[in-house]
């Protein structure tokens, strides 16, 4: 990792979303005002107009605490809903040429969890299962949406923390039209034409058939007559040369459905293999471009915060933070990936060229260890490598963002109500130590505040081991796996963290939709998404709306400063602390055993 | 729960809008413009032969398994870059089968390029990448190869070594990435000099 090239790449990142923090977030401050005026008002105002004339909704008014978590709740079903009844009944509708079934009850309930909570975790394989009118509608609705309510979700908590002695913190289909309207179409629009320039397709075509340049000879099963495998008397299949010398290339409309998995962090891929399919990232280029745009809005809500509170350095204190705690990612993973495995090593691969398996030659190590630390600091969860076959602490690191909560940068909109939870829960935790009633920005933190803050912590820690420890020791958990030993733990343990994180990237070997039909994993995966998502936004709202209720006090000379060094540590702190003291016991067993058996050469 | 059926109605409204914008005519947008603008990379990039075949596309890596072309990376899609089943292994740091792939695949690359038994070879060259459909192979891997497709063309080395760095992609906006070779499109360029240059003089496997 002393390559200066790769640190040239790390700081060239690094510079560009900080510059886009600021303009993005003056931008993001206009469109969550709903009065607020932008560039984009001639061609877009009359569109959001008519929206809301259609659906009878009325801008000048706000709503309560109470409403807006109510219009977030109905909102969120009937999306769920709708798409639940798309894949049950996608035989029956059109655009489905290849014939495709319904989905199976509890596939659906999974998916349908999946795409409604920004989660994006993808139990089924897309090319095989699904319609295009269910790609098209019943999926790509919620990547817009799903991403605008937790804007929306955010601005609210802000709108609660800055207002004074008011129960209204916004108007929740404001939020949502504005946000999808005024952000994520116009920049999804400018991403996807430049995505097609470096390759990735737009079309409606049918698969192209090409005749390969070599025809290559393979093992392939027999097949009878009619077309059924043929096995021998001990029932092993008999493999028969098979010469081929086609190749089926799948198109589609991917173009338009890859910006907003990565800007709304959705992180569903069109194709299979995701980020990693050169149909989907075919470029270092567009590779550097999808990472930004995974990070770009959750870095630039802190701005907006930092903005609305009147108090820009308390902004930047909490996006020093997130990137302290990013950068430490990053050079973990890099450092775990380009050190590669000793075990392959002592076989003869070359040691200076780190771990490759899984990983793509046009990316190579850095590009990989970055996007994987991008993709769970943010609850994205695309990946342009296979995270399952990362070293053991490389492993790690995705891991342990997921259980984090998401709060380095983060989600959109959750990013930010998450590490304003772990800001609660600092102040509090300095006020404890110096003996005065804790405050955070001018408002007394009460006792509902922060039992509200532990709810949070507590909605996602529990269900996440609960559902681990219940997996490792049944047989439809164990059924899953692809690996065996500390691994086959690993993958079990980063299902449902990216469930509960809603994040949706996956140790991919892991088979959580098995051919015998055995629901398990698909209902547990599915109430955890459900979990992490609405039980963190239900106490988030409950504290926006408590928040909007308290009057403002001046700040005393006992006062502890929300900005400066001193926040970033304890910040820091908070975070890696009530971290590692939920998930160390689970990562011990996991990738940090793991680590010390590669280390010995142990194989499973 | 009157308010509650309220937002119901709302959300369901709001719903269809949204949908017509974002599922229909968002996408038809970014189809038009990408067809108009880049009409040949929005549908696949593909690769058409003189007699207006298609033999592939830039952007996906194709099996090769003739001595004569730069063979691509091992592939974890389907039973070898099948586009119909893209995928990596999967398989862990301490999984014993994906050792035991390696170790199979290292040695098949030693013998197979006459190299010797204590030489490390280019990670990419042994290892699955993540889509089983990468494109290119490490300018490493392919030098490596260069003397065995040398002697199978009965070229001489310095043709494909040329042909090596003509065909080395430089990391984007020279820094983005890493310097690679795209297989597919070396391996077309090997048949037309085949086709220009006829044998020049014989070589033998080092």
């Amino acid at each position: 990792m002393s390559d200066t090239s790769d640190w040239l790449q790390f700081a060239l990142f690094l510079g560009v979303l900080t510059l886009l923090t600021k303009p993005l977030g003056l931008y993001l401050v206009r469109v969550l005002n709903p009065f607020g005026r932008t560039w984009l008002d001639r061609a877009i105002k009359p569109i959001e107009r008519l929206t809301y004339r259609i659906c009878g909704i009325k801008p000048e008014t706000e709503q309560t605490c109470l409403a807006y978590t109510i219009s977030v709740l109905a909102f969120s079903l009937v999306g769920m809903l709708l798409t639940y009844f798309i894949l049950r009944y996608q035989n029956l509708l059109p655009l489905n040429p290849q014939g495709m079934p319904g989905l199976s009850p509890h596939l659906a309930f999974n998916t349908a969890a999946s795409f409604t909570t920004n989660t994006n975790w993808q139990s089924y394989s897309g090319e095989s299962t699904l319609s295009y009118f269910s790609q098209m509608v019943a999926l790509t609705i919620h990547n817009f949406t799903s991403a605008a309510v937790g804007i929306g979700v955010a601005a609210a908590l802000t709108r609660g923390i800055t207002r004074k002695a008011t129960r209204n913190i916004g108007n929740f289909w404001v939020d949502l039209v504005r946000v999808t309207y005024y952000v994520l179409l116009p920049i999804c629009f400018v991403f996807a034409i430049v995505l097609v320039s470096q390759g990735v397709v737009q079309n409606f075509r049918p698969y192209a058939t090409a005749r390969t340049l070599d025809a290559t000879i393979i093992d392939a099963p027999a097949l009878d007559e009619n077309g059924r495998p043929i096995s021998d008397a001990d029932g092993r299949p008999i493999m028969t040369k098979k010469v081929v010398d086609t190749q089926i290339i799948p198109q589609g409309p991917a173009a338009s459905q890859i910006p907003i998995k990565l800007l709304g962090t959705n992180g569903g891929g069109f194709f299979g293999a995701n980020a990693a399919h050169p149909y989907e990232n075919p470029t270092p280029l567009s590779n550097f471009l999808q990472m930004l745009a995974i990070l770009v809005i959750p870095s630039a809500l802190t701005y907006y915060f930092g903005r609305e509170i009147r108090n820009q350095r308390h902004g930047w204190a909490l996006w020093t933070a997130m990137t302290l705690l990013f950068a430490a990612g990053v050079c973990t993973a890099w450092w775990a990936e380009s050190s590669g495995n000793p075990i392959h090593q002592s076989l003869g691969v070359a040691v200076s060229d780190g771990n490759m398996e899984g990983k793509e030659s046009r990316f190579g190590i850095f590009n990989s260890a970055l996007f994987a630390t991008v993709t769970t600091a943010a609850s994205c969860g695309a990946v342009n490598a296979m995270h399952d076959s990362f070293t053991p602490v490389g492993g790690l690191v995705p891991l342990f963002n997921m259980q984090t909560g998401e709060v380095i940068y983060g989600g959109v909109g959750a990013g930010l109500y998450g590490i304003l939870i772990f800001a609660l829960l600092a102040v509090f935790i300095a006020g404890l130590m110096v003996g005065r009633t804790p405050e955070y920005l001018g408002k007394k933190i009460s006792a509902f505040d922060i039992k509200m803050a532990v709810l949070v912590l507590m909605a996602l820690s529990a269900p996440l081991l609960g559902f681990t420890a219940w997996a490792c020791i049944s047989a439809w958990g164990q059924a899953g796996l692809n690996n065996a030993g500390p691994h086959g733990f690993s993958e079990i343990l980063y299902a449902y963290s990216s469930a509960i994180g809603n994040n949706g990237s996956a140790f991919a070997g892991l088979v959580a939709n098995p051919s015998n039909g055995d629901p398990h994993y698909n209902v547990t995966l599915g109430i955890a998404m459900l979990a992490g998502r609405f039980l963190m936004i239900v106490p988030v709202l409950a504290i926006a709306g408590n928040f909007a209720c308290k009057r403002q006090m001046p700040a005393g000379s006992g006062t502890f400063k929300t900005e400066g060094i001193t926040f970033v540590l304890l910040l820091v702190g908070t975070i890696l602390l009530v971290g590692a003291l939920s998930y160390l016991p689970a990562l011990a067993i996991g990738p940090i055993v793991e680590q010390f058996l590669m280390t010995n050469g142990k194989l499973f | 729960m009157k308010p509650f059926l309220s937002a119901l109605k709302t959300s369901a409204l709001l719903t269809l809008v949204m949908g017509i914008l974002l599922c229909a005519l968002y996408p038809l947008a970014v189809w038009a413009g990408a067809q108009l603008f880049f009409h040949h990379k929005a549908n696949g990039s593909l690769l058409m032969d003189a007699d207006g075949r298609i033999r592939g596309s830039e952007l996906i890596g194709q099996p090769f398994s003739s001595d004569r072309y730069f063979q691509p990376r091992p592939s974890a899609a389907g039973s070898g870059y099948d586009p119909m089943a893209s995928s990596g292994s999967n398989l862990g740091p301490t999984s014993e089968r994906l050792a035991a792939q390696i170790e199979t695949h290292i040695r098949n690359y030693r013998s197979r390029n006459g190299l010797p038994e204590n030489l490390p070879v280019p990670a990419d060259a042994v290892t699955a990448s993540g889509s089983g459909l990468d494109p290119d192979i490490s300018t490493t891997n392919a030098d490596l190869q260069a003397s065995r497709i040398a002697a199978a063309r009965s070229l001489p080395i310095e043709a494909i070594r040329a042909l090596i760095a003509k065909h080395t992609a430089p990391p984007d906006l020279g820094v983005l990435g890493e310097p690679r070779v795209n297989v597919l499109l070396i391996n077309r360029a090997l048949d037309t000099i085949a086709q220009t240059q006829p044998v020049l003089r014989n070589q033998t496997i080092p």
